[in-house]
This record gives C-alpha cells, structure tokens and sequence, in this order.
C-alpha cells in the first residue's frame, strides 16, 4: 500500500484509500508520541523546508515537531524576513532552496493554486499546508482523525459546517474528505458569507439557520471569520455575527442531545464561538491540535516513502 | 512446532527463574503468532505467575524509508521496560536488521537490564550483522536466494514451515 499521489495538493486529488491509509498510519504515530522518548529515526535522510508565505502559528508549529520526530533536517522559511521582500519569485525562491537538496516542501501561501504551480515546475515532493481560500487538506485530516477518535465513526456521521464558508479553505478540504468518507454535510452561516451553487456543486445541504442545524448534527465544526481575506463588509458588524451564528451555552441548552464542538483555530472568541463553549466538556479543540502532529507525521512519512520515484 | 514451542517456554523459564522482572515482546507482524503461543504455554507451566507481555511494530525505525514504504502496526506495552529482562520474540531470524531496528526501538521505552532474542526459525550463514539468538526452535541451513516462511493457524490455516 502507498498513496496514489507524489504531492499532498488538496484533498480533492485524494482516493478513499488514500485517506483511510493516512489515518490509520497517523494512529500509529499518536501512539508513538506517549512513549517516553517520542521520535523515531524514519526521515533521518530527509530534508524538510517549511515555506510559510502567509502567517501561522499551529500549523507551523505543528510541522516542525511532527518533522523533527520523524527526525527529518528542517529548515525554516518566513516571507516577510527573506528575499522574497526584496522581489524574489516563488519559483527562484524554492529552486534556490532545492539546489541545497531538499525532498519536501511543505507550503502556504495566500495565493489559491500556489502549490499546485509549483507542484509542475520542481522535482521536490510539496504539501500544501493552506493555499489561500482553496485547500487545507492536512486540516481536513486532522478533523477527521478527531472526528473518529471521538465519535467512532465518519461514514454516516452528521457534521455541520458553520461559518464563513466562502473564504475557508478548512472549510472546502473538510468538505470534500467527509463527502469521500460517506458523512454527511451541512453548510451554515449567513447567505452572503455561503457560496452560490455549493449544494450543486459539491452535494452538501445548505441551511441558514443555526439552531436547525445544531438539533441535526453530531458535529459542530465552527470557522474562523477570515477578516483579512474580505475586501467588502459581508456582514453589518461582528456584534451581530454574534447573536445569529455565534455559538453559545444558551444556544446549546437547548438542544436536546450532546454534540461536538471544533474549530481550526485561531478562535475569535465572542464572534463565531464564545469562551464557555470553546472550553467546555463538549469541545475538542485542543484534542485537534494534539492530533495535527500525528496526522502530519503519518502525510510526510508517507510522502517520503516515494521520494525515490521520478 | 508444538514441541518446539514448549521446549522454547521451558528454556526462558531455566533462564529467567524470576518472570516478574522478565518481560515478553513479540515483534509485529508475524512474531506475533508465536510470542502469543509462547505466552499460552508459560501460562500454562507456570498458572500463578503474572506475564507482562507487549508487541512492538519496528516500522519507523527501518532503514529502507525511501526505497520501500512499510505499513506500520500497532504498538502496544502496557508497562515499563526499565531495569526488566527482555525478551524479544520473532518467527524467522534471517539478516539480523529487523531485530537491530528492534533494539533501538526498545531503547526508546527505556534501559532494560537485559534483552534476549527467541525465534523459531534460525537461518544460520545468511545474517548482515552480529546478532545471534538466545532461544531457537530450529537452526536452517540456506542460501541467501531461499525465502524461509512460517505459516501459522490463526492466519495461514496450517502450522507449517515452507521453503519457497
């Protein structure tokens, strides 16, 4: 068993089995990670360049130590304190860094599409850790795996998405692994913050109304309201987002079950979700953080093991 | 094999007259079927002793990441190795590099006072490295192109040994 692909793009690109075998590798991993000394010697050949065009703390972080447990070299790469502020490209940006031999690319840039081109135009295996509202996949991954870890199950579980939908690449990679999967999906948030065609396009149930949504899932999956990638006001003021997509105690009391609460960080809390919850029993969000490290460890030990095929 | 299974147990019992600090580790995947078989009949002999016993998946720790991608198996010990006896447990030792990559896996859970290696299969002549068995059901004599395979029950529906 190997994955089908060279490059983690998206997880548009993935097959069911590709998905199914980096979970049940990631567990593996998770497992390694309580042991006493948690590293293995797997990528010791490996050299690993983090490439971060955009601003990051957990998946940044959280590459770097799933890399260094893997053993991996890493070398670090920020935007703002390199060439790149002098007007370097893309392109001679990494072919400068592949010429010092390196493997793995792992990439986030604020262009949609970024990996991908770069993906055509050097040797080095690339994972794209966030391309600007497009994909997400080792996010999708690491829900995922939270998602089993704590419910038992993806096939036939009830996951909604709520939010800013429009600009959320976590929101468009989760959607297409839990469709893979066989979850099923619905989308909610304001009209203006959810895009046309989506129920057509990707075959998920569209809903703007929250507390519907809440009484129907198992999982709550709540987004980030990306501020900085809205050119134009999308709603009439944050207050307002509030109190009717903000996720609250009150709002949860009166659900008649229990569900789970997530979110991909980092939290604008009192906006999409308020303190109470966010850190309450029903939230798993530190368990994803937790588990990123695993599943990054199982997509670049799986990746490395077909850097020898050109 | 039975019989070979039993003289097995009885020899660690000899040698480890003290089971509570010796612990078993069977490697995954196909140690597995013997070390669960060897811990059945020291359950057996000895009915008042406690056995801890664990299984150990090397995958991570292989040499070969680039050229050929291993699927991992489950870890899992219970318990701490610090200060015990070992007691790794493999069907087939062939080259000698699947128990080197055992041995620094083991490390990672701790220092243990001793390891010592039980296979059911010795192929003699053909290791890569100085790694000899403790415990050996059967000393085979092959060369290097011979594939050596122990079929088990639970998985291959015969106990047998088979030279392909």
């Amino acid at each position: 068993m190997k994955l089908s692909t060279k490059h983690l793009l998206g997880i548009k690109d993935l097959q069911k089995e590709d998905i199914q075998l980096i979970l049940s590798t990631a567990a593996q991993f998770k497992e390694v990670l309580q042991r006493p000394v948690k590293k293995v010697p797997s990528l010791r050949d490996i050299t690993i360049v983090n490439l971060f065009y955009e601003n990051s703390t957990r998946t940044r972080m959280s590459f770097e130590l799933a890399e260094r447990r893997l053993s991996a070299d890493v070398l670090n790469f920020a935007a703002s304190s390199s060439s790149a502020a002098k007007g370097e490209t893309l392109l001679d940006t990494v072919n400068n860094i592949l010429s010092m031999k390196v493997d793995l690319v792992v990439m986030r840039h604020s262009a949609s599409g970024a990996p991908h081109f770069l993906a055509k135009h050097i040797p080095a295996a690339i994972v794209n850790a966030g391309d600007g509202i497009n994909e997400h996949p080792t996010q999708a991954l690491l829900d995922a795996f939270s998602m089993q870890e704590r419910t038992g199950k993806i096939e036939g579980l009830k996951v909604a998405i709520i939010g800013d939908i429009m600009h959320s690449r976590v929101a468009l990679s989760n959607m297409y692994l839990l469709k893979k999967m066989g979850a099923e999906i619905t989308v909610v948030g304001p009209p203006t913050l959810i895009p046309k065609y989506l129920e057509q396009a990707l075959g998920v149930r569209v809903t703007y109304n929250l507390q519907e949504a809440l009484q129907w899932c198992d999982v709550a999956n709540v987004l980030r309201i990306q501020l900085e990638r809205q050119n134009q006001p999308l709603f009439s003021s944050l207050r307002e987002y509030n109190l009717a997509y903000g996720i609250k105690q009150s709002v949860l009391d009166k659900l008649n079950k229990e569900i789970v609460i997530m979110h991909p960080g980092p939290i604008n809390r009192g906006v999409e979700l308020d303190s109470d919850v966010a850190d309450g029993p029903h939230s798993i969000i530190l368990n994803q953080v937790e588990n990123g490290v695993a599943v990054r460890m199982a997509v670049l030990y799986l990746l490395a093991g077909r850097t020898n095929e050109n | 094999m039975d019989l070979s299974i039993q003289r097995l147990a009885h020899q660690m019992l000899e040698n480890n007259q003290d089971l509570e600090n010796t612990v078993i580790i069977g490697l995954q995947p196909r140690g597995i079927f013997l070390s669960d078989r060897i811990v059945a009949a020291l359950k057996s002999i000895v009915p008042q002793q406690k056995i801890q016993y664990g299984r150990l998946d090397i995958t991570f720790y292989r040499d070969d990441v680039r050229n050929s991608l291993h699927i991992a198996n489950t870890t899992d010990i219970p318990f701490s190795i610090e200060g015990k006896s070992v007691i790794l447990i493999d069907d087939v030792l062939y080259t000698g590099r699947t128990i080197r990559a055992a041995l620094d896996a083991l490390l990672d859970f701790g220092r243990p006072a001793k390891v010592s290696l039980c296979v059911l299969i010795d192929r003699r002549f053909s290791r890569e490295l100085p790694i000899q068995p403790d415990f050996a059901g059967k000393a085979i004599d092959t060369i290097i192109t011979d594939k050596v395979k122990v079929n088990w029950k639970e998985k291959d529906e015969k106990d047998e040994v088979v030279l392909v």
